[in-house]
């Protein structure tokens, strides 16, 4: 505690006119001089300037003055200022309060000088009031163990790692598959590159086996979790061995899978009705049927259907795989030696012409007769139809692949959630029923394959995972980020990051940069070797607390939990200071430092002593 | 080999990527063009799905920025030379004169309220209301200093007034200064230049220029922001009248093969979604339609803001095209679209457009002073789509935000934050990141 009198110095600033236009400040000066345990006050025409700073620091020492009160504009950008003055002059910043003049008072009632500079008396009684209560606060630095973990070994999980790994800290890569590479390995190819999607990613998958850094833990599995930031304690299954270690963040990059359409468009009734992925399959197999049409429908089990998100990838997907099936249709055809998928009843064979023209045209481009890819025979012969509610083509690649997808006369169709088309069979033929908007009449269409584009939705181990690490899920069950503008990749909860689409449908670029992204925040603290907690901080009275919990179910920040005896205890490092506890708390056991109740109740009283009186 | 990092353009991207860079213990040098940080979003009134105050999130960014020990931010200075390579670049940096001296001046706005010179389109505004010759871009403006414009000051280009030197009280005014060359050693290199709004008047179908109550979305933007020119109103140009039925009309100059901008801009679906909503939220009566190709609402949240757009503020969709007349005695524009093939007319107070966004003026003169490669369109291009989306063509420059493509805010927060591990992988496989 501190024992010596208190000796309150109080500066009042003019902001230029900004508020001594509207206040009258050596008024507020003389008022403030009254003011119990005041023994300076003093005015300043811009109290940020060098020489407003000065004359804080000078009367600090001159006066012994162990309290400061400025009265100017906002804490927001100038408390770290003149805070940064009182230490420089041996005073705890925490030993300062900001009075905010110029926003709370003179900008609001730049019409009612006499009003604006009694207000301004009543603002500077109650901080003088606050002031008086302060007491010096500590921060104190928590070791960080300059180690990661990244769980999940997908694209996302193997780029965080990768970056982590090459920002020089070592970093766990669990999956829990027996091979890196997560969904990317169900995919044909990607997006703008036609060559296989593992052949496309092999160079990462490469760089994640020869870097030292990262320590590959395949067929594993998280066991538990306990800790905060810096120094969360790990056990890991790794292949049937168990590792414990320490680690001072962790990265879920855990993805998605995709939405199976139960009942919906006859994909449990027909066989030539596929998913999305089963469509990547079949033709990364080189197994695809023998067609001569083929629809894709969209949003099937999205966008209200059954999930209420758009799932942001599949209309791109559709686009991709319909322009594989125009310009490489026979690439993919069964050859007889791929795995046969069971749910297409494949006509393995392709036809012998077919397979001739094909080796015949392998054989000229290997002898570098054929430098240009040759218009595909089959090009315009395959009717391929979107059934879509919107394009999501996004950007420009996306929207140029659309755009050559018209161009190679794909057919696309809008329907509306109100008059979804309907899949039955005619014989044996696969017919689309559909309303056609613009003719104003309903149409039918035969196909032999219809495609569904079926939403990811998150994986089934999301729900443990997200209570093993106490952070939580949304309402579209994907991970739920800080704040969905300007923290993209953090937890609310620190020390802990998402990339990928563990937290929302995401196509591979964009997985790739959320987890750098989410590398860059992780290694922040790695690199730094300590974090500052919080001095604002909850703190419980045990003689007080019944231990009934509910503090710990409204922290946001999971900063709280029993200790032995029953009671609640805060984890420092991870509190916030934000309060929800104290204001929770049905016992008063819990005090926020810094703003306790007291501190708040004397700054409330002086406020508004005039109405009190 | 330098431990310190370049970043250019102080935008949302920019400032993500120096303050990740900067609490890892890197010195950063962030070098902005304009007077202050912030870059677009700070025009920005609300921001979607959360309809978030855009520059409530961003200004305390920016003032971490300002303030961070190992950020030295650089503003109205623009790269103008480059050598070396990766690990050791040496930039060079055009400091120009704002004929202020940035430590004396506190921004206490004295001077910009008695400058005579008053008729400038203000930039930041969209040109919806003027400036002073001696002005700071915007309330929340970092650094909260002013900056003489020297193309329009008396004093500058005429040797007479003086007014701004005789009312400052700190003495901060300095008509001598010099524009200044910095030279800066660096590892690596983030370009985050960010975006611009195309002029639609090229498309006279929109009427855009022609007719007064046709607006684009970066001035509504600005018009119905509290602190803009407007007071948080919208008016209509002609007659100040509060319009009643406001029409946004989506990809103007965008998915447009002609125009050579046939790729889509990724974020005017959900602006366009949240200015409607926030039309209701100014004033009941305003009903507000929205002409759209495809409704891209396609990120977390997105497809139920629209959702919500429709039920709980009665926003209505009409999936067409429009293009705008005008009716010639009380300037309500009309909009002709088409319903399932037949052609509509209808007439509105207030037309939105949805331009195309472009990459700043001035990506290519810097693309060209750094060797980056340049895709058709103008944007930054990546080594590698893919796998390395925040790389360049060039070993140690990377690149976030608009100026790589379109991107949204999450987005290029991402990208920032991305470029920056980028950054840092530099430095320590040149071992001086300790």
């Amino acid at each position: 505690m501190n024992e010596e009198p208190v000796r309150i110095g109080v500066f009042i600033c003019h902001c230029g006119t900004n508020i001594g236009g509207f206040v009258d400040v050596p008024a507020v000066v003389e008022y403030a001089k009254t003011l119990p345990g005041v023994v300076f006050a003093t005015n300043n025409l811009y109290t940020c300037a060098e020489d407003g700073l000065a004359s804080i620091r000078d009367a600090i020492k001159e006066h012994r003055l162990n309290r400061v009160v400025v009265a100017s504009c906002t804490p927001r950008t100038h408390a770290p200022l003149f805070q940064g003055v009182c230490e420089e002059a041996g005073l705890n910043k925490y030993l300062f309060t900001f009075v905010n003049l110029r926003e709370h008072c003179s900008w609001v009632h730049m019409k009612e000088k006499e009003k604006a500079t009694q207000k301004a008396k009543d603002l500077v009684r109650a901080g003088v009031a606050r002031v008086r209560l302060l007491q010096p606060q500590e921060e104190a630095r928590i070791d960080v163990e300059p180690k990661a973990l990244v769980i999940g070994g997908g694209i996302s999980g193997m780029v965080a790692a990768l970056s982590i790994a090459q920002q020089g800290f070592p970093v766990y890569l669990v999956e829990k598959e027996s091979e890196f590479g997560g969904f990317v390995r169900n995919l044909n190819n990607l997006y703008l590159g036609g060559k296989d999607a593992m052949e496309t990613i092999k160079p990462l998958i490469d760089k994640v086996m020869a870097n030292a850094n990262i320590i590959k833990c395949l067929n594993s599995r998280l066991v538990s979790v306990e800790g905060f930031i810096g120094n969360y304690n790990i056990v890991i299954d790794a292949n049937g061995k168990e590792i414990k270690d320490k680690v001072g963040v962790i990265v879920v990059a855990t993805g998605a899978i995709e939405y199976i359409p139960e009942g919906l468009y006859g994909y449990d009734l027909y066989e030539n009705v596929v998913t999305l992925t089963e469509f990547e399959i079949l033709c990364k197999k080189k197994a695809l049927p023998k067609i001569n049409s083929i629809a894709f429908i969209q949003c099937v089990g999205s966008r209200g259907q059954d999930k209420s998100y758009c799932s942001r990838i599949c209309c791109n997907v559709a686009i991709k795989n319909a322009l594989n099936v125009v310009e490489n249709y026979q690439d993919m055809l069964g050859l007889g030696t791929g795995e046969i998928v069971e749910k297409v009843p494949v006509e393995m064979k392709a036809p012998e012409e077919i397979l001739e023209r094909r080796r015949r045209r392998r054989g000229r481009r290997e002898r570098g007769e054929e430098e240009e890819e040759a218009p595909s025979p089959t090009t315009g012969k395959i009717e391929v139809t979107i059934f879509n509610r919107d394009i999501m083509a996004y950007g420009v690649e996306h929207e140029l692949n659309y755009n050559r997808s018209r161009e190679k006369h794909v057919r696309y169709v809008r329907y509306t959630p109100e008059n979804r088309p309907k899949v039955y069979k005619e014989g044996d033929k696969l017919v689309i029923d559909y309303w056609h908007d613009t003719l104003k009449m309903q149409r039918k269409m035969t196909v032999d394959m219809i495609v569904l584009s079926t939403p990811l939705v998150n994986n089934p181990d999301a729900k443990e995972l997200s209570k093993m690490l106490k952070v939580p899920l949304g309402q579209d069950g994907f991970f739920l980020e800080a704040h969905v503008k300007l923290r993209p990749v953090d937890f609310a909860t620190d020390g802990i990051f998402v990339c990928g689409t563990a937290k929302g449908p995401a196509d591979i670029t964009e997985c790739v940069f959320q987890a750098q992204a989410a590398a860059s925040r992780a290694t922040i603290p790695l690199a730094r070797g300590f974090v500052q907690t919080e001095a604002l901080t909850a703190r419980v009275n045990p003689t007080l607390c019944t231990g009934c919990g509910t503090c710990i179910e409204v922290c946001p920040y999971k900063a709280i939990q029993k200790n032995k005896d029953g009671v609640a205890e805060v984890i420092v490092a991870a509190c916030k200071g934000c309060g929800c506890c104290g204001a929770t708390c049905p016992e008063g056991a819990i005090d926020l430092s810094h703003y306790t109740d007291m501190q708040l109740i004397a700054e409330a009283k002086a406020a508004l002593q005039e109405v009190i009186e | 080999m330098e431990r310190a990092i370049l970043v250019i353009g102080g935008g949302v991207a920019g400032i993500q990527a120096s303050l990740d860079l900067a609490d890892k213990g890197v010195i950063v040098h962030l070098v902005e063009k304009e007077p202050s940080i912030g870059g677009r979003m700070a025009q920005l009134d609300k921001t979607f799905p959360t309809n978030d105050c855009s520059i409530c999130i961003l200004a305390p960014k920016m003032a971490d920025c300002y303030g961070h020990p190992n950020i030295n931010v650089m503003t109205y200075s623009e790269v103008i030379g480059l050598e070396g390579s990766k690990g050791n670049f040496r930039v060079k940096v055009l400091k120009k004169a704002r004929y202020v001296d940035e430590t004396k001046c506190t921004g206490c706005g004295e001077c910009f309220q008695k400058c005579p010179t008053k008729d400038i389109p203000n930039e930041f505004e969209m040109g919806l209301t003027t400036r002073r010759a001696i002005y700071m871009p915007f309330l929340q403006a970092v650094p909260r200093v002013a900056t003489i414009d020297r193309n329009h000051c008396k004093y500058l280009t005429e040797g007479k007034c003086g007014v701004c030197k005789k009312v400052c009280k700190r003495d901060a005014i300095d008509y001598d200064m010099k524009d200044q060359i910095i030279e800066l050693e660096v590892g690596a290199i983030i370009v985050a230049t960010g975006f611009d709004v195309w002029d639609p008047k090229i498309a006279s179908e929109y009427g855009y220029g022609r007719f007064p109550n046709v607006f684009t979305a970066m001035e509504y933007e600005r018009m119905i922001n509290a602190a803009g020119p407007t007071g948080g109103h919208i008016k209509r140009r002609s007659d100040g009248k509060g319009p009643k039925k406001i029409a946004f009309i989506q990809c103007v100059g965008s998915r447009n093969v002609q125009l050579n901008h046939p790729y889509c801009c990724a974020v005017c679906c959900m602006h366009s979604t949240k200015e409607a909503m926030l039309a209701k939220e100014h004033d009941e009566e305003i009903k507000a339609t929205i002409f759209y190709k495809d409704m891209r609402s396609c990120a977390k949240g997105f497809y139920e803001y629209v959702v919500r757009a429709k039920t709980d503020y009665g926003v209505e969709y009409i999936n067409s095209d429009g293009t705008v007349q005008e009716e010639t005695e009380n300037h309500d524009p009309i909009v002709s679209y088409d319903v399932a093939g037949r052609p509509e007319r209808r007439a509105f107070d207030m037309v939105v457009l949805a331009t195309t966004l472009v990459p700043r003026p001035g990506t290519a003169e810097l693309a060209k002073v750094l060797g980056l490669t340049l895709d058709e369109f103008g944007f930054i291009k990546s080594k590698d789509r893919i796998l390395a989306p925040v790389e360049t063509n060039v070993p140690g420059i990377f690149i976030a935000g608009y100026c790589a493509g379109p991107a949204d805010i999450p987005e290029s927060v991402a990208q920032g934050s991305a470029a920056a591990a980028k950054a840092a992988e530099v430095l320590l496989e040149s071992r001086v990141f300790a």
